[in-house]
């Protein structure tokens, strides 16, 4: 059975030839990721893509009809970056956009996962969520902050949309490797070798040489093994880059935990099979007793205003923690009658400063955005002027780059939510549907 | 003694996760990372981040000559602490460590 992974990332990019070199032969199925907890919390709570949306049309108008004429299922993982509903909406109209351009008729099978806080808050009481992290507990308090939570679901939401038949399906919040372990398996081949395949498909040809997120991988799946090729004939597969694989953003290389279970990498073997394939063997899935789902919530911290600006005099940077003390005191006092307490945070990341010059960012997160600005116009115009013992370049501190030098960053949303939540079945919550697009 | 990244053919950080910040050593070969696995402990990675010794996983992966460190970010990513949102600008200290 033959897999294609379009890219790392949807709209990332990729080769048209190598797109139009795998489909040369018969592809069973074509995968992508399009989304990603790296670009931060942002992302679920605004309901926006960290990706641009012409650049997602493309990837998706030029592989769309390849997936369609040969008849093989186009799983899409994590819509619009965060998966969650507002998400799957954007990338859906995307693909609609495209289906009226092209002409094309299919159907469509979509999976939402997103949760509700009285979802979250059950399983909280019930005992049945577990941190990830000591560092992050979970309480209520923090749940019914939460403005938007995604459950991370597995490979069951895909598997229930393939026997239904779907010839295009769009994932919410899924686990990346769900995408192309879900086809392997709805097949009966191996799950340890399906997990293991994904794992490192789902980052495109992350895996060859020259290293690349943004273009074309192949998967073969066979009984008792699996091979990974390029379909760039300018890329190769080794060994050493297949193997490292499992490195990449994991906090254990041989372990790689799912939904439904672990899969082990313990025993795996890989093989040079020719100068641009390689075949992986042994890796096992060993099935978890208490299934889980990871939930991911973001709450809304306030509004942010920044302000960039770099220190280029020597004693100035020595005397930097000074002039923040400074600067602090006197935003606290000046604003005291004005601003209701507790109303502002702020932040003055530095950067360098070893050497002779420092760049700064003030950051300042108001309960307003009015706040926000308030607080760092005052603390721009004080830091610029803060006198200190000995200085001599006394008609300002900082080196701004832009004018404004203020600008809004607006909403600003952090992880509330980062757990799993045992569960009795993975489907619990995939709002499953289906659609027939026709032209 | 030399600095870590003298001894290595790559030194990553990145997020493991938006909770967790792990760090790739990858060595040209077996000796080179049998050397550093002999004498890089918990207690240097503890004093170059400032976090607890028992927070910290280390693990051979002798597949590719390397070793994956992983512990709990001090500040979550996105948080309003935070100032490095993917984790991948995070190894110096761990490449300036003396061997």
């Amino acid at each position: 059975m033959k897999i294609v992974a379009l890219n790392g990332l949807l709209g990332y990019g990729y080769s048209e030839e190598a797109l139009n070199l795998a489909f040369s032969e018969k592809v069973d199925y074509l995968g992508v990721d399009a989304g990603s907890t790296d670009p931060g919390p942002y992302y679920l709570g605004s309901g926006k893509s960290f990706t641009d949306r012409s650049a997602v049309k493309r990837d998706l108008a030029l592989a769309l009809p390849k997936a369609l004429s040969q008849k093989a299922p186009f799983i899409i993982g994590t819509a619009g970056g965060a998966g969650s509903r507002a998400h799957v909406e954007w990338l859906k109209e995307i693909l609609m956009e495209i289906a009226a351009e092209e002409k094309l008729s299919f159907r469509l099978g979509i999976a939402y996962t997103d949760v509700t806080r009285e979802y979250v808050l059950e399983k909280l009481e019930s005992g049945k969520i577990r941190p990830m992290s000591v560092k992050m507990p979970l309480t209520k308090k923090d749940v019914e902050e939460s403005v938007a939570i995604v459950s991370q679901a597995g490979i069951a939401p895909i598997l229930s949309l393939l026997e239904q038949k779907a010839d295009v399906i769009l994932c919410g919040r899924v686990c990346d490797t769900a995408i192309y372990a879900a086809p392997c398996i709805a097949r009966g081949y191996d799950a340890g070798l399906a997990f293991h395949m994904a794992k490192i498909m789902e980052c495109g040809a992350m895996c060859s040489e020259p290293v690349a997120a943004a273009d074309v991988m192949q998967g073969y799946m066979e009984k008792d093994y699996f091979e990974l090729r390029p379909a760039s004939p300018h890329r190769r597969c080794t060994v050493d880059r297949v193997a490292a694989h499992t490195l990449y953003e994991q906090s254990n290389p041989y372990l790689i935990y799912e939904p439904d279970g672990i899969c082990d990498l313990t025993h795996s073997k890989f093989e040079q099979v020719d100068e641009r394939t390689v075949r992986v063997t042994g890796s096992v899935f060993h099935e978890a007793e208490v299934k889980t789902l990871k939930l991911e919530g973001v709450r809304c911290s306030g509004y942010r205003t920044i302000c960039p600006a770099a220190i280029k005099d020597p004693d100035t940077v020595r005397n930097v923690d000074y002039i923040i003390q400074t600067v602090t005191d006197f935003v606290r006092e000046n604003t005291k009658n004005t601003l209701p307490e507790n109303s502002y945070q702020i932040h003055f990341k530095k950067n360098g400063g070893a050497e002779s010059s420092m760049g700064i960012i003030l950051d300042v997160v108001g309960k307003t955005q009015e706040i926000a600005d308030t607080v760092c116009a005052l603390a721009r115009s004080r830091m610029l002027h803060c006198d200190y013992e000995g200085r001599k370049s006394s008609a300002g501190n900082l080196a701004f780059p832009f004018s404004p030098s203020d600008i809004h960053v607006g909403a600003v949303y952090e992880f509330s939510v980062f757990h799993l939540a045992e569960t009795d079945s993975l489907l619990e919550t995939s709002k499953l549907c289906i659609e027939e697009v026709t032209q | 003694m030399k600095r870590l990244i003298e001894s290595t053919k790559i030194l990553r950080s990145k997020n493991a996760g938006p909770l967790f910040i792990t760090f790739d050593l990858i060595f040209d070969g077996d000796e080179k990372m049998k050397y550093v696995q002999e004498r890089l402990t918990k207690k240097m990675i503890a004093e170059a981040y400032g976090v607890e010794e028992d927070e910290i996983s280390i693990i051979a992966y002798d597949v590719v000559h390397s070793i994956k460190i992983t512990f709990p970010r001090k500040h979550i990513s996105g948080s309003l602490e935070d100032d490095d949102i993917y984790g991948c600008q995070q190894h110096m200290p761990l490449a300036n460590i003396e061997i």
